[in-house]
């Protein structure tokens, strides 16, 4: 099934420029890998060769992070949306 | 790359205001507007999660509701803006290893002397570039 993923800016010009792709995944770790497969300039990025979440990336399912319910294991739903969005902090 | 960041005299004053808000804290938000763009649409001041005078983090959940804000309009979130307290408005070591988005403008406002000061650099591949400071609205 397919879900919309949101890009941020920074990921963007992977996927010739659109901030909003769908891609098909049971699951948000399938998801992000098929984000990758597709889209090779995000290939470790997001998630890391373990398959686990790049710490610089928060990744919402809908309104929740996805680190709180059960990471890249995550069933989506059908028609539910993923936000990728990048750490933001410093000193 | 733009090389020049133009925003509006009430934006410079609610960012300058919330950094002194802040204190002794650093303060942070969000800039809106055209990615890549230069001019600063609106600003949306941020908690620093991490509530230190030495460093800041965006609460992921605050920046999703802001970049759902931003979508509504039509923007984008096209930069970041926090304050240092005791230093320069130059990037720091930390905010150089953090700067993961070479389209963003990020804006540093200094509270070490008597005055704030609003300055405003690229980061590109760990390269720092300054870029001139336009406040519109002041003729």
């Amino acid at each position: 099934m397919a879900v919309e993923v949101r890009l941020p800016t920074v990921l963007r010009t992977h996927a010739g420029g659109a901030s909003v792709v769908s891609v098909d995944g049971a699951t948000v770790g399938e998801v992000l890998a098929k984000l990758g497969a597709e889209y090779p300039g995000m290939a470790g990025q997001v998630v890391q060769p373990d398959g686990s979440l790049h710490k610089f990336v928060n990744i919402y399912l809908n309104d929740d992070d996805v680190r709180y319910l059960d990471g890249v294991d995550t069933p989506v739903p059908d028609g539910s949306e993923i936000s990728i969005l990048p750490a933001v902090a410093g000193g | 790359m733009t090389p020049v960041l133009r925003l509006s005299r009430e934006i410079y004053m609610e960012m300058t205001g919330h950094a002194l808000r802040g204190l002794p804290e650093e303060a942070c938000g969000l800039l809106v507007g055209t990615y890549g763009g230069e001019e600063v649409v609106r600003f949306f001041p941020t908690e620093n999660a991490v509530a230190s005078a030495l460093i800041y983090e965006i609460d992921p959940r605050e920046m999703l509701g802001v970049d759902r804000e931003a979508q509504a309009i039509g923007a984008d979130i096209m930069g970041v803006f926090h304050s240092h307290t005791h230093s320069d408005a130059y990037p720091s070591p930390t905010d150089v290893a953090q700067a993961l988005d070479p389209g963003w403008h990020y804006v540093l406002v200094s509270l070490r002397d008597t005055h704030p000061v609003l300055r405003s650099y690229s980061v590109v591949d760990g390269v720092i570039g300054e870029e001139p400071v336009i406040v519109t609205g002041l003729e």
